[in-house]
């Protein structure tokens, strides 16, 4: 454990707590501005946050402390994975979690949980939200693990810190195959993850469509604050990754507070980037109805295994 | 005196002592002494197998005790794995078998065999020549067939069920006699270490002979495709316990023989023998998920998700193979090690949850998740501990099958750069598949677990479901402790199974691992489980004392569910596992090929007024259906002429008998 993964461990969840409802209210702004409409300002999710967090507790009747222990579980999984992965710094706090199968098994971990709250209200909403979120992750994963397994095959590691060091050391790998296709694969991932389109629409609120909004349905005040920054936390925790997975410049390699500024200053500016395209993309995207949601997963699967091959054969 | 054979030879007298004892005593105490024998027969062999692994060997001959060949008992640090998983499994499945008993299945012959089947188990492994492996793997076979077979008078599809496993692990029995008996024709003697010997300079098509035939017999008692047809039909018929010993521990023993002739008797042999054992591994591993992924029946969900993890342990057994065929010895050690390590957890977190789901049908008389629900206020022992071993079994952290699953996904990415063109493509997709049952088995444990116990109850025996007896929360206590100690501390573990798989391939440890982080060696790589379980319980904390902070003090108020404003919901508005898994059944469509039946009555007054709709929904094996349906037929076909030939006559009889006589005479004649 060194001086900057300490740092890092400390600044990171800071930032992503701090600035992940800003980078959804950008991506609202930017929605809003591109379909004509003024907008509720960036700061919005927070004032949302807020107010929530002012409300009364509701314990639905019939649903048990799995109900309740959900959001925790999924707020919590979310800052693990905020301290541990080098979003500021190079070196991560934790570094024996720090692992890319651990990140992605943490994150998903977080799902189940809320799959299973989903569950537990007994409602066909909670059921409907809970069978399609499992079968997303269920097909994402392949796609996932092969993307990781293209490449971290450069590094000889799984470990998160090795794979952003050595693309710190060695530029040109960034605009190798390998890191193309497997960034296409990514994307494509934690679209699906997040629930945004065309996989998931966060502001539908209709039965036929909804697959993220059905399982937390039954939640209300501090609890849905909880549910709704730790979904805000895991775009931002994706987005980061992807960003700092292929360009990870900017990244602080030394313990000076400027250069931890720096990264604090990076990481952000690529989030929010990144995210502002997704936003725009998104302007420009229908849902996909949920069958056909395979198919694009299945494309990007693809799109990883080739990743794979390309490493070796072009190696 | 040889701790290690005070051991075995303990639990053979206990086992035999309980045996008597349960035929004697009455009722009231059958199970009782079943049960503590049964248990304490596990307890010995868990401590032969904890001896074994730090370094004891044991050698015993007894060349009276069977004729012709004699009796020879060998045992080393791998078949110290699984004399010590096989004894662990027995003491938890022991102790529950106490409660669980007492509820039907306390018949005499069932709980005098119980004590027996573990015995036999722990003898095969111990076992080190081909007479004394077989004699034991035969009484393995029976002693459980007797006990799937428990419940046959009171439910028809136990006799089914018992039929199918006689005959599958029958003719795994043979295809095992054939492979062995061709290898020990080549060899000094029948013992293992002559066929040792022998097995170094065997021509190469008499030793694929051997591996492919015995990988056959070792195959279908472990569950593998296509050999697997037994497996969900007799786990979910036999009594819970015994569910739990034949799938925590019997399908192991599979394995065993893999690793143990592939490795140990033929020295390794060539890569496409591996190649085949990783197809076969990886093929099992996504079909037992997917049909477990559909299963609605708990047991036999459970069942197939045996197949799966016995199709990862193979695809670790395989991995470790074609590395070591390809001289890269470190990672065939971690293949392996990830491979044993999976064994290890899959029988812990299997043990509880088929010992839970044993306590399910106690509680409630219901295996169909479709008819359960709720469970979790009348049965929460019950819940915690099928919870506990459903993420155990999913593969997330901080859960048991995380830490095998890891290593055996670090033994294939770093098996990438090491050689070969064949390497090259199998190695991403055996990634992918070990990938996908991931995803498929979290989707499986969560349809289990949010069906089965979260909700509302969906019939009346599930809500009026009752708590089990305390022997059997005891039992399934330790198995759930064996779980949480696996997940945390695998450096427990670790050093003595990557030891083990490192001798088997010739190689140094493949990992070091203290108390908190398991480092690889050779190969970058390291995880803390433990630190991650701690990151997450602080961050939890954390979470709360935030919320405590800046939320609103205020109660926590009950309000209605959102119903559409239409009165309180009805169980039957609930989502069920079967309609919890019709999304991944559209979507594996093809390869599942499920059969559906929609049947409208119209009413009599007009064709466009519907009386009733009836919906019927079938997931048939598919494998089953085309590859043991038209064997079966053929075999039918078979059996109809031949009873032509039995026509009742006795004269017609006897005249067989003579041409048979008068034939075998000539052939003598001509052929002298």
């Amino acid at each position: 454990m060194s001086a900057l993964g300490v740092v890092g461990g400390v600044v990171q969840p800071l930032v992503v707590v701090a600035g992940s409802p800003i980078v959804v209210g950008v991506m609202r702004q930017v929605r809003a501005r591109l379909e004509g409409r003024a907008g509720a300002g960036i700061g919005q999710p927070w004032r949302d946050l807020r107010k929530l967090f002012g409300k009364e507790p509701i314990a639905p009747r019939g649903t048990s402390e799995v109900f309740r222990f959900a959001p925790l579980v999924l707020v919590a999984t979310t800052l693990v994975v905020a301290v541990v992965v080098p979003f500021v710094t190079t070196e991560s706090a934790l570094d024996p979690v720090a692992d890319l199968f651990a990140v992605v098994a943490l994150l998903a971990a977080g799902t189940v949980a809320l799959a299973l709250a989903g569950l537990d209200t007994g409602t066909a909403f909670g059921g409907m939200g809970a069978s399609r979120e499992m079968t997303i992750i269920a097909l994402v994963e392949p796609t996932l693990l092969v993307a990781i397994f293209a490449l971290s095959v450069r590094v000889g590691s799984t470990n998160l810190a090795a794979i952003v060091a050595s693309t710190l050391d060695d530029p040109s790998r960034v605009i190798s195959p390998v890191s193309l296709l497997a960034a296409v694969a990514l994307v494509v991932v934690i679209v699906a993850e997040t629930g945004r389109l065309p996989v998931d629409n966060p502001s539908t609120h209709l039965e036929l469509t909804m697959v993220h909004e059905a399982m937390v349905l039954e939640y209300a005040g501090p609890d849905l604050a909880l549910v709704e920054l730790a979904s805000a936390m895991r775009l931002t925790v994706f987005l980061g990754l992807l960003a700092n997975l292929f360009l990870p410049w900017g990244i602080a390699t030394s313990v000076s507070p400027l250069a931890v500024l720096g990264g604090v200053v990076a990481v952000t500016v690529k989030v929010t980037v990144l995210g502002t395209a997704l936003a725009v993309g998104e302007v420009f995207l229908a849902k996909l109805r949920l069958f056909r949601v395979p198919e694009l997963l299945a494309g990007s699967f693809l799109l990883a295994l080739l990743a794979v091959a390309a490493s070796f054969f072009l190696a | 005196m040889n701790p290690i054979g005070a051991a075995l030879g303990g639990a053979a007298a206990v086992g035999l002592l309980a045996a008597v004892v349960a035929v004697v005593v009455p009722q009231r105490v059958r199970a009782w002494a079943a049960g503590v024998g049964t248990a304490v027969c596990g307890a010995a062999g868990l401590t032969a197998g904890i001896y074994a692994l730090s370094g004891t060997t044991f050698f015993l001959t007894l060349p009276a005790l069977l004729p012709l060949s004699g009796v020879t008992i060998t045992v080393d640090a791998l078949g110290g794995v699984f004399l010590a998983v096989t004894g662990a499994v027995a003491v938890a499945a022991g102790v529950y078998g106490i409660g669980y008993a007492r509820h039907g299945g306390d018949g005499r012959v069932v709980q005098a065999v119980f004590p027996l089947f573990v015995v036999a188990m722990l003898l095969v492994v111990c076992a080190a020549s081909v007479g004394t492996f077989l004699v034991c793997w035969e009484l393995m076979a029976l002693f459980s067939l007797l006990l799937v077979v428990a419940e046959h008078k009171r439910r028809p599809e136990v006799a089914e069920a018992g039929r199918w496993y006689a005959v599958m692990t029958h003719l795994g029995m043979v295809a095992i006699l054939a492979g062995l008996l061709v290898l020990a024709a080549h060899a000094a003697g029948d013992s293992f270490p002559a066929l040792r010997d022998a097995g170094r300079h065997l021509p190469p098509a008499v030793a694929a002979v051997v591996f492919v035939v015995t990988l056959a017999g070792f195959g279908s008692k472990a569950g593998i495709l296509p050999l697997h047809a037994w497996l969900p039909r007799a786990h979910p018929e036999a009594p819970s316990p015994v569910s739990a010993l034949m799938s925590a521990a019997m399908v192991n023993l599979g394995v065993y023989g893999i690793v143990r002739v592939g490795f140990d008797l033929l020295g390794g042999g060539p890569r496409w023998w591996w190649v085949v054992v990783l197809a076969l591994g990886a093929v099992s591993a996504v079909y037992g998920i997917l049909q477990a992924a559909m299963s609605t029946d708990l047991k036999r969900l459970l069942g197939y998700s045996t197949t799966e993890n016995m199709g990862l342990v193979l695809v670790g057994v395989g991995a470790a193979g074609m590395f070591a065929s390809g001289g890269n010895r470190v990672l065939a050690g971690l293949a392996l090690a990830a491979a044993l390590l999976h064994v290890v957890n899959h029988s812990a977190f299997k043990t509880v949850l088929f010992l839970s789901a044993g306590s399910v049908l106690h509680g409630t008389g219901s295996r169909d998740l479709d008819a359960l629900g709720g469970l979790r206020t009348s049965m929460p022992a019950t819940t915690a501990a099928f919870g506990l071993g459903a993420l155990a079994a999913s593969a997330l952290p901080p859960g048991t099958a995380f830490v095998s699953e890891w290593l055996l996904l670090q033994a294939l990415i770093h098996g990438l750069p090491a050689s070969g063109t064949i390497t090259a493509i199998a190695m991403p997709l055996a990634v992918a598949a070990v990938a996908l049952t991931a995803g498929l088995a979290v989707a499986t444990f969560v349809k289990a677990f949010g069906v089965g116990f979260l909700a509302r109850p969906r019939s009346d025996a599930a809500e009026n479901a009752q708590e089990s007896p305390a022997s059997m929360l005891i039992g399934m206590g330790i198995a759930g402790a064996a779980c949480v100690g696996l997940a945390l501390l695998p450096g427990l573990v670790l050093p003595a199974i990557g030891s083990v798989a490192g001798r088997v391939v010739d190689s140094s440890s493949p990992m070091l691992a203290d108390a908190v982080t398991v480092q690889l060696v050779g190969v970058a790589g390291s995880l803390s489980p433990l630190m991650l379980t701690i990151a997450l319980v602080v961050a939890i904390m954390l979470v709360i004392g935030v919320v405590r902070a800046v939320a609103a003090r205020r109660a926590r108020r009950a309000a209605r569910l959102w119903d559409c404003g239409a009165g309180p919901m009805s169980a039957r508005m609930e989502y069920t596992a079967t309609s919890f898994a019709e999304p991944l059944q559209r979507v594996f469509d093809n390869v599942l090929q499920p059969e559906t039946d929609v049947d409208v009555t119209h009413t009599r007054e007009s064709s466009y007024l519907v009386e009733a709709v009836q919906y019927r929904r079938q997931v048939p094996d598919r494998i089953e259906r085309r590859l043991y349906r038209p064997v079966l037929a053929l075999v039918a076909v078979w059996g109809s002429i031949g009873r032509r030939l039995a026509s009742g006559s006795v004269h017609r009889y006897l005249g067989y008998g003579f041409y048979t006589v008068c034939g075998l005479l000539i052939l003598l004649v001509v052929t002298r």
